[in-house]
């Protein structure tokens, strides 16, 4: 079972303060911790499972800058076998179809059983690139992933839907999955487990490599013609609860006294 | 015209549809257009469901689109675009349209955007607004110029009302079906023995936030001490520290209870879809930017592991 694995780095903006560029087109990302996609590491730990149950080669691939290395290698570490990197130059301002071309771009001339990708990232959270490529490549695929059983060359994938609901679907190799949070509990990752894999040698592919028309990917690819980004607007809010910890406290008791009928 | 896709999933039609709908008649207000419902398989009493909402319905029925399934779905859409040829398509941003919108954008060159919180349409220009980075950042998008767009409208977002009744004519379209790669098993619901948290009066609601495992006793007893169910968000559960049936949220349980506390819990739209209607909200996170706070009643911007030995004191009293 060939897996191919695409995969990328987003800032982690959970507790920050995200400051938005002047130009309104991005947000300040010096100051933020890029981690690996929540949705990719799990759709790395997948592949991983599946090797060690069927064997294979798993092929990681990321769209990104020199930085974004840091996902391959740590994907390294957890079980995948060779690295792809295909620079970002080039691909800055695409929309998700501009990045799925790149991908398939490198992805259609190598041999492979199924791709996965994470079902959506965290930050733009477009959750499109998956089909897209699916689509690009001319192959099935399932999106939301939440358990992949394979069986005789078929592939039942069990999406998940709304309200604990779930459905079964299957499908054929070569096919694309898209994998869903909580459908594994990806391995740990140890610092001297990327030293480990630090040599290990990342191919690196370039927008003049891949017989893209350049005005496919970019800006002038695009479909968008400008983006702004803002603040959320300031609705009504909570009513924030200030004072000492005894006095917010204090005030919180009663509170959860008078509307909760204790 | 505006051709929403209607959602049904086993004999029902799916909230999402008439919120939909109700957005197109607010972009029809800025520039005039029909309303349209694209309904592939379901029941015919549908029909009678969407009348009132739009001008036209187009009805393909076959026992292929019963469920769905991305492949006959693109066949049967295809075919209703090809007949009435409309500007804007709509679909919900659900485990239904995320699956099924990049396919249609992909093979039938349709420029899309995904899981927008509202759309207009000026001279034939789509506009889209979007959250982005979990709901912190808002982003104001300006297509191109297309002849056709397509969106994904994110659910829950727009009231399912609208303020004028329409009547639709109804249009059918036959379908052949052919033969598919990807093919559409089962439903699976699945029970797990577990107390229902959508029927607690007083929920204690946990987010990634608890930091670990470790944590979790802390919350309990506070929880069991002032007779609260402890719930979650979806990292939580991912992760096995409470079973799935204790998660609030588009893909878990609904609730409704007098008291929500949710503690570390950034506020997601998929969170938010299952707490929003609680009576009261109460939200301790240590971030005073969390989206959480735009829709609690009440706030406190602390570390959650400062609040609970002292407010449950305070509650012991
Ligand atoms: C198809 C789909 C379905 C989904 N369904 C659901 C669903 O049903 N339910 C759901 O919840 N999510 C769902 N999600 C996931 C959702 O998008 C978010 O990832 C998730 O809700 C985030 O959970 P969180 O708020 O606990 O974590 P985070 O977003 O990581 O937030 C953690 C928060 O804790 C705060 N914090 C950290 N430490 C402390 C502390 N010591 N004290 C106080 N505050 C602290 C931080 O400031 C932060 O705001 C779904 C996603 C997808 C794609």
């Amino acid at each position: 079972m060939n897996i191919i694995l695409c995969v990328k780095q987003v800032p982690d903006v959970t507790e920050a303060d995200i400051r938005i560029k002047k130009d309104g087109k991005d947000i300040e990302k010096e100051d933020l911790e890029m981690v690996i996609n929540e949705w990719d590491n799990y759709a790395v730990e997948e592949a991983v499972r599946i090797k060690e149950k069927y064997g294979g080669k798993i092929t990681v691939i990321t769209l990104g800058d020199e930085e974004s290395e840091d996902v391959l290698r740590r994907a390294l570490a957890m079980g995948a076998d060779e690295a792809i990197r295909i620079d970002e130059e080039g691909f800055e301002g695409s929309d998700p179809r501009g990045i799925a071309l790149g991908l398939y771009h490198v992805i259609k001339d190598l041999p492979f059983d199924l791709i996965l990708t994470g079902a959506q990232s965290a930050d733009m959270g477009w959750a499109q690139v998956g089909v897209l490529l699916a689509g690009m490549l001319n192959i099935p695929y399932a999106t939301l992933a939440v358990q992949i059983e394979i069986k005789d060359k078929k592939v039942i994938v069990k999406r998940e839907l709304e309200s604990n609901t779930f459905e079964n679907v299957e499908l054929p190799i070569p096919s694309l999955i898209t994998i869903q949070s909580g459908i594994n509990e990806p391995r740990y990752v140890s610092v001297l487990g990327i030293r480990r894999v630090r040599k290990l040698k990342i191919e690196e592919k370039f927008l003049d490599d891949l017989e893209i028309p350049p005005d496919k990917v970019g800006e002038k690819g695009s479909i968008i013609e400008s983006m702004k980004l803002m603040p959320p607007p300031e609705g009504k809010g909570a009513e924030i609860i200030e004072g000492s910890i005894e006095e917010v406290c204090e005030r919180l008791a009663q509170i959860i006294k008078e509307k909760g009928g204790l | 015209m505006i051709l929403v896709l209607a959602e049904h999933r086993r004999g029902e039609l799916r909230d999402v549809t008439f919120e939909m709908l109700s957005l197109a008649e607010r972009i029809s207000k800025e520039s005039p257009m029909e309303i349209a419902s694209l309904l592939l398989g379901g029941e015919r009493g549908f029909i009678d469901k969407l009348k009132d909402f739009c001008d036209r319905i187009i009805f393909v029925d076959s026992p292929e689109l019963k469920n769905y399934s991305p492949e006959p779905y693109l066949e049967a859409i295809k075919k209703a675009i090809d007949a009435t040829s409309p500007k804007l398509i709509m679909i919900s941003h659900s485990s239904f349209g995320m699956d099924l919108a990049p396919f249609l954008s992909e093979k039938l060159s349709l420029p899309l955007i995904t899981d927008c919180v509202d759309v207009s349409l000026k001279e034939g220009r789509l506009a889209t607004l979007r959250q982005i980075y979990g709901g912190k950042i808002f982003s104001e998008i300006r297509l191109k110029p297309y002849e056709r767009y397509l969106v994904t409208v994110r659910p829950g977002t727009f009231e399912p009302e609208i303020r004028e009744k329409r009547s639709a004519s109804v249009m059918e379209i036959p379908f052949q079906a052919g033969t598919y790669k990807r093919r559409f098993l089962e439903y699976i619901e699945e029970k797990i023995e577990d107390i229902d948290i959508s029927s607690a009066d007083i929920i204690v609601s946990i987010g990634r936030g608890i930091g670990k495992p470790e944590n979790i006793p802390i919350v309990q007893e506070f929880a069991d001490e002032i007779g609260a169910v402890l719930a979650c968000s979806r990292p939580v559960a991912d992760k096995g520290w409470l079973p799935k049936s204790r998660q609030v949220g588009i893909s878990g349980k609904t609730v409704k209870p007098k008291i929500y506390l949710a503690l570390g819990i950034s506020g997601s739209f998929q969170h938010q879809v299952g707490m929003k209607n609680s009576k009261t909200i109460i939200a301790v996170n240590k971030d005073p930017k969390a989206p959480i706070f735009n829709i609690a009643h009440y706030g406190v911007v602390a570390d959650m592991f400062q609040v609970i030995p002292v407010l449950k004191e305070k509650l012991k009293k």
